[in-house]
């Protein structure tokens, strides 16, 4: 591969200025919804003493497994040694910071007390997964941040395997810790499954991926970079492995889950007759995020970078489904007191429980998402994350190469 | 259906002579309840040969009462906004019915005071604790409202504090964006005292519940579960409950 020339973003070119204020003001936006949910207190939310988990977790888990996810492009270029994706390594280490960052904070910015991060900083439950998962995240930010430095540094740039491997085994380990927060959840039905690890590693891929296409197709079109189709034919069929992979677990959570006495009922509720849960699940997660972007990356006919796009936001839209249906979905479905019995209280007892997310709490989630794409924006334009070129040529040599062959052959026949 | 849970009643006593359930000796409740407990000094840790436990007799719990609810709300200072979703519960009243056979039962249900709580068990900060004494608090200097505790619970058993909160019981500090519970009245027990709820179901006659220490062979409640069948709720989660139901 000739030495790539790498390059900061133009940060005076209006459409770059134009998105960095929309993004910047949809971050102000979630911040000024997060402080007022604090100061009336949580009841202005949906949330309640039943649905105690709302929007902002959605928000919230959905970032966080996708950063995860979004640093599978530099794992395949540095652990893999799959030197194509070499180029657009940097950008989705990037990204993997910044989705992270944006999921904390709408995490902590829910949080009933978020001026006491600092206790939950100091003061550790070892026995607490979600102890353990600040620690993972902590970790997760210096191992990036170091692997980049490796990436970056023409002096370490060959020596970045290392740092590179080490990254993508805390990484898969993050994912499980995230998804053990559920896991862990012996008393709610919709929850405690083997297959919960295993199945938020694939949803982290196929986010991640997802996003990651959309930030490089935006990138190289508000910057003028020229984009090949070596690299995003190959993210193509990535994210259609990831997406398939990612519906195959769902199924196969709600099969399994089946066969285990007592869970019927709620695998009926998600797949059946859950209302908007099962409308979520079939129509968002499984349709539009899962069977119509599988169509969009795998019929040849429809290969472009515009299907490529559509595909990536329907996958962040059914992404963004199925990770409701798992965190609301489940605290819906009542809490089984006492087998054999109807129940009925003051407390809400046995009746699948409501919620309907309010707007501050959809906007906070925005905010993150802005916060995460604020973040790339800025490292972007201050540092040289990405190639001034991703055309085939210089990507793969040898696709110019072939090409040429082919055309002398062409002339001379 | 009330006044079957009345006991003991004509309708109550002619089950029992039935021999249709292993109903408690009546009055063995009402002569054992509330019992006494010595004060705990302030500058003492509490003390793990104690474990404090509560014994319900659902046999004797009447659907229309609501006197340990009460009790409760006016002990622990609980102020209601009008919002049923969102305005905190420590103990409620749970009504259960068999379909199949029409049975029915009514009894109180707050934090089961867990030997292996699931709450303690993820809270990130150690806020959700259990002291020596098996009584489950939540220490609201440190709770951070994550809610990571209401999400494990089993029992449903826990509130947040959604709004601000005024006109506080000195007993029952309270916290907006923390998370709060039955505290079994800690602050009594410390003192000597049976929890409120208990008093107050005394107090109206029922003696359907029975306070005291689980480890001690003198106390009514420890001699009460070795005669009588008594059951956790979920115990096949196996949280170990210190509050255990008779008649369910
Ligand atoms: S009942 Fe719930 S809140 Fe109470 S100790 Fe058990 S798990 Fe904790
Ligand atoms: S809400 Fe408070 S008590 Fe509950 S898990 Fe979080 S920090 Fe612990």
């Amino acid at each position: 591969m000739p030495d790539l020339v790498f390059k900061e973003l133009n940060a005076k070119g209006t459409a770059f200025r134009a998105l960095f204020v929309i993004l910047a003001g949809l971050f102000l936006i979630g911040l000024g919804a997060a402080y007022y949910m604090e100061h009336s207190g949580h009841w202005v939310t949906g949330m309640t003493n039943q649905v105690v988990w709302g929007m902002p977790h959605v928000f919230a888990v959905f970032l966080i497994v996708a950063a995860s996810g979004a640093l599978n492009v530099a794992s395949i270029s540095s652990v893999f040694g799959k030197s194509i994706y070499k180029p657009i390594a940097p950008l989705s280490a990037l990204l993997a910071l910044a989705l992270l960052a944006g999921g904390l904070a709408v995490l902590v910015l829910d949080l009933g007390r978020p001026d006491r991060l600092i206790v939950a900083m100091s003061h550790f439950n070892f026995k607490s997964i979600f102890a353990a998962n600040i620690i993972l995240y902590t970790g997760f930010f210096g191992i990036v941040l170091v692997y980049l430095w490796f990436m970056m540094d023409r002096r370490l740039k060959y020596k970045s395997s290392g740092p590179g491997t080490f990254a993508f085994i805390w990484r898969l380990v993050l994912t499980t810790g995230t998804g053990s927060i559920f896991g862990f959840l012996a008393a709610r039905e919709a929850y405690s499954s083997a297959v919960m690890a295993p199945l938020f590693i694939a949803m982290s891929l196929a986010f991640g991926t997802a996003i990651f296409i959309l930030v490089l197709l935006t990138v190289c079109a508000i910057d003028k970079r020229p984009l090949g189709t070596v690299l995003t034919e190959r993210l193509r069929v990535l994210l259609a492995v990831f997406v398939a992979a990612t519906a195959y677990l769902a199924l196969l959570q709600h099969v399994t889950a089946a066969y285990w006495a007592g869970r019927v009922e709620v695998v009926a509720f998600v797949l059946l007759n859950g209302g908007i849960y099962t409308f979520l699940f079939w129509g968002v997660q499984m349709g539009l995020g899962t069977v119509f972007p599988l169509a969009l990356t795998l019929v040849p006919r429809l290969r472009s970078h515009a299907t490529l796009a559509f595909a990536s936001v329907l996958v962040v839209l059914g992404g963004l489904a199925q990770t409701y249906v798992i965190i609301i979905g489940g605290q819906a479905w009542p809490l089984t007191l006492f087998p054999g019995y109807e129940v009925e209280s003051s407390f809400y007892d046995g009746i699948v429980q409501s919620y309907a997310p309010s707007l501050p709490e959809i906007l906070l989630g925005i905010g993150g998402f802005a916060l995460a794409l604020l973040i790339v924006a800025f490292g972007m334009a201050i540092l040289r994350f990405l190639p001034v070129t991703l055309a085939d040529a210089q990507i793969d040599p040898h696709a110019k190469k072939r090409l040429m062959e082919s055309e002398e052959a062409v002339e001379t026949a | 259906m009330s006044e079957n849970c009345l006991s003991p009643t004509r309708r109550g006593l002619l089950k029992a002579a039935a021999g249709s359930a292993a109903l408690l000796a009546p009055g063995v409740f009402l002569l054992a309840a509330p019992s006494p407990s010595k004060a705990r000094p302030d500058d003492t840790a509490t003390d793990s040969s104690v474990r404090w436990g509560l014994l319900v007799d659902t046999n004797r719990c009447d659907q229309e009462c609501t006197a340990c609810v009460d009790a409760c709300k006016e002990e622990m200072g609980l102020i209601g906004k009008g919002r049923p979703a969102t305005d905190a519960q420590y103990i409620r009243k749970v009504e259960l019915a068999e379909p199949k056979t029409g049975f029915t039962r009514s009894l109180p249900m707050m934090c089961q005071h867990c030997s292996n709580p699931p709450c303690a068990d993820v809270c990130p900060t150690g806020a959700s604790f259990k002291r020596a004494d098996g009584i489950v608090l939540v220490d609201r200097h440190i709770c951070i409202g994550c809610r990571y505790c209401m999400m494990a619970c089993p029992y449903k058993a826990r509130s947040f504090a959604h709004e601000k909160l005024e006109d506080q019981a000195a007993n029952n500090p309270r916290g907006k964006g923390c998370v709060e519970a039955c505290t079994l009245c800690a602050h009594r027990v410390d003192a000597g005292i049976v929890p409120a709820c208990v008093e107050a179901c005394h107090a109206k006659g029922r003696g359907a519940m029975l306070f005291g220490d689980l480890q001690n062979p003198e106390h009514a409640i420890t001699q009460v579960v070795a005669q009588y069948p008594t059951s956790q709720i979920r115990a096949d989660l196996k949280t170990d409950p210190g509050v255990r139901y008779h008649g369910i």
